[in-house]
């Protein structure tokens, strides 16, 4: 007995002391990686400087500006219905989304609101600017996992919602729909039809990736319990969208502001995930598509008749003041703070948008996480270039 | 259609029962900081304080731990030089002569001549931060005066954490000095970059080189098309 306690100690301590040479022995030294500018998990030229322990993160740094084209800038040189060109290229997958809190700000300011069916189809074009943003996000992150399918079945089922787009705007991506006071045009003939068939198979696309992808096993494996953001370091960092309703966040703008559009019409729901993780961000997005599909196709039901344009003067002054208008953008939180002098145009307009927050977390979240699940985050965030860079 | 003109109106009536809510925020944050709030507003469902340079980093603590203000919108500043040289009036012109604008009151605005906007302001910088509660879904946006000859403030960085990237943008496109700051560095612009790019008197190069083709929007139409559209005004 007392033998093998002896035999057994010395075991232990050569083995001790094995471990402390191996350990010697396979310390690493740090190792910087570059990712990107031009990784595709970035969707754009977003470099991340990421600072390696073997295969753990021990910082990272996102470098962003390669795309900033100064828009802040520019917009206080254009006049306001010339505005609504540059934003649509600031989430370019969100584009009519980018334009509405623009122009529902100039209207704040100055005091006019559009028509019924205006805002009844601003709000059809909103959402689907949602499912054709989303829906690429569905598909991509399969990409960044390793499986390849997925993102070409999301190529194939935007391309009918951008062709509804196309069909009414004339632009796949960069519609310049929206006008202070109403839409450009009114629906072409047939398009009702047309886009509730359209809606059906945006659905069917989300139970497709519900079974493909979300119900994998390796899928789960590699998002479940992988960048877990707590509620309050979320909204700490301003995360907002689908990142903060991952994180157990109540809040979607378009429940919880009083807009002139349609969404108070509507029969809807907001949908959260209390995890946080890469996987809840995926699952709630996947819901947010569903829940944009039944929304179309309720709008598309009650569409009001009427005019599409209010009475506005054909040089558009807008009245001095200063307005703030936020609305619920594909990626989370888009808003403008517009400040008019009673000009042609803005005198500054500070444009917010969500990526920018929603990726200045990422230095925090990085640390400690092993280098394939540092795109898992990244895809699963989901940001646009244009979108943080602006 | 004959519905629209009353749209502002009904608005306006409409406005008391959000704008209570509102006051109380604005009650408490008054009563949490005393005399450091220099100026407020509260209209159009938007409340604006403006508070003293040297409580900006209170103030945000107080919306922060007071006021339930968890979520961190945005951090930005503004340049109130008017110098129509480099603005959009060098592009288009000076403004057509006629001040019809002005009686149409709007229900939001409010600002009546006013040179530095919405509660007011001094000094030709302003610093913006807009917080919102994830709760109570009501959000604030606060502003300070900032100097001209050195705009600087405390930053809040230890207060909401997404400030960070937020300073350092206004930093390098506006030149605001936070005293605090963990690490003041670009953000978007080339290391060497010279100037503050969102200052108004920083050349907006390209359309000193090529005047802006977009002009022909507000050109007078041919056919006297102009009497009609002052008339719909």
């Amino acid at each position: 007995m007392t033998a093998t306690t002896e035999w057994q100690q010395a075991s232990y301590i050569a083995a001790q002391a094995a471990d402390s040479r191996v350990n010697v022995e396979l310390e690493t030294e740090g190792m910087t990686l570059n990712l990107g500018p031009q990784h595709p998990a970035t969707h754009g030229t977003l470099r991340i400087v990421v600072r390696l322990d073997g295969e753990q993160v021990v910082w990272a740094e996102p470098v962003c500006g390669y795309m900033h084209r100064g828009y802040e800038k520019l917009t206080e040189v254009r006049t306001y219905p010339q505005v609504t060109t540059l934003i649509n290229r600031i989430d370019w997958l969100g584009h009519f989304a980018n334009e509405v809190p623009f122009i529902l700000a100039a209207e704040k300011l100055m005091g006019i609101e559009a028509p019924p069916r205006a805002q009844w189809l601003r709000t059809v074009f909103f959402e689907m600017a949602r499912q054709a943003n989303l829906m690429l996000f569905l598909g991509d992150m399969g990409v960044q996992l390793g499986a390849i399918t997925p993102v070409f079945y999301a190529f194939r089922d935007r391309e009918h919602v951008l062709n509804l787009m196309e069909a009414v705007t004339g632009g796949r991506f960069h519609p310049n729909f929206d006008r202070i006071g109403g839409l450009k045009d009114d629906l072409p003939k047939g398009w009702i039809d047309e886009a509730k068939g359209c809606m059906k198979r945006v659905r069917d696309f989300c139970d497709e990736m519900e079974d493909l992808l979300m119900g994998n096993e390796i899928f789960q494996a590699r998002t479940r319990g992988i960048g877990v953001i707590p509620a309050a370091v979320a909204s700490d960092y301003g995360l907002s969208g689908a990142n903060a309703r991952a994180s157990g966040i109540d809040v979607d703008l378009r429940r919880d502001e009083d807009y002139p559009l349609a969404w108070k019409h509507l029969d809807w729901k907001v949908w959260t995930h209390p995890d946080g993780d890469s996987f809840a961000r995926y699952w709630v997005r996947l819901q947010e598509v569903r829940e944009s599909a039944s929304m179309v196709e309720q709008m598309l039901e009650g569409l009001p008749s009427g005019s599409i344009q209010a009475k506005v003067p054909r040089i558009i002054k807008v009245t001095a003041g200063e307005a703030w208008v936020h609305t619920e953008n594909p990626l989370g939180e888009m808003g403008y703070y517009v400040v008019s002098k009673g000009g042609l145009g803005p005198f500054r307009c500070k444009i917010r948008t969500p990526s920018f927050n929603n990726i200045s977390i990422l230095p925090w979240l990085l640390k400690g996480v092993f280098v394939p699940d540092v795109i898992t985050i990244l895809a699963s965030l989901y940001f646009i270039l244009g979108d943080i860079d602006r | 259609m004959s519905s629209e003109p009353e749209a502002p109106a009904a608005e306006v009536e409409e406005a008391p029962p959000v704008d209570e809510k509102r006051q109380a925020l604005l009650d408490a944050l008054t009563a949490e900081l005393g005399d450091a709030v220099v100026g407020s507003e509260v209209a159009g469902g938007d409340v604006w304080v403006r508070v003293a340079t040297d409580r900006w980093h209170d103030a945000a603590a107080a919306c922060k731990h007071k006021l339930d203000m968890d979520y961190f919108c945005f951090l930005s500043g503004i340049d109130w030089l008017d110098e129509p040289a480099m603005s959009g009036e060098k592009v288009w012109g000076a403004l057509p002569e006629e001040e019809e604008g002005a009686d149409d009151e709007p229900a939001g605005g409010g600002s009546t001549g006013r040179a530095t906007g919405v509660a007011g302001g001094d000094t030709r910088f302003q610093l913006l931060l807009r917080v919102a509660s994830t709760t109570s879904k009501l959000g604030v946006t606060l502003k300070t005066d900032l100097d001209e000859a050195e705009p600087r403030a405390q930053s809040i960085t230890d207060v909401y954490r997404g400030a960070d990237w937020h300073e350092r943008e206004t930093w390098e496109m506006y030149g605001f000095d936070f005293v605090g700051h963990p690490g003041l560095r670009h953000i978007y612009l080339p290391g060497g970059f010279e100037g503050h790019p969102l200052r108004k008197d920083f050349p907006l190069l390209a359309r000193e080189v090529k005047p802006w083709p977009g002009l022909v929007d507000v050109e007078p139409l041919p056919g006297g098309g102009d009497e009609e559209a002052e008339a719909a005004e």
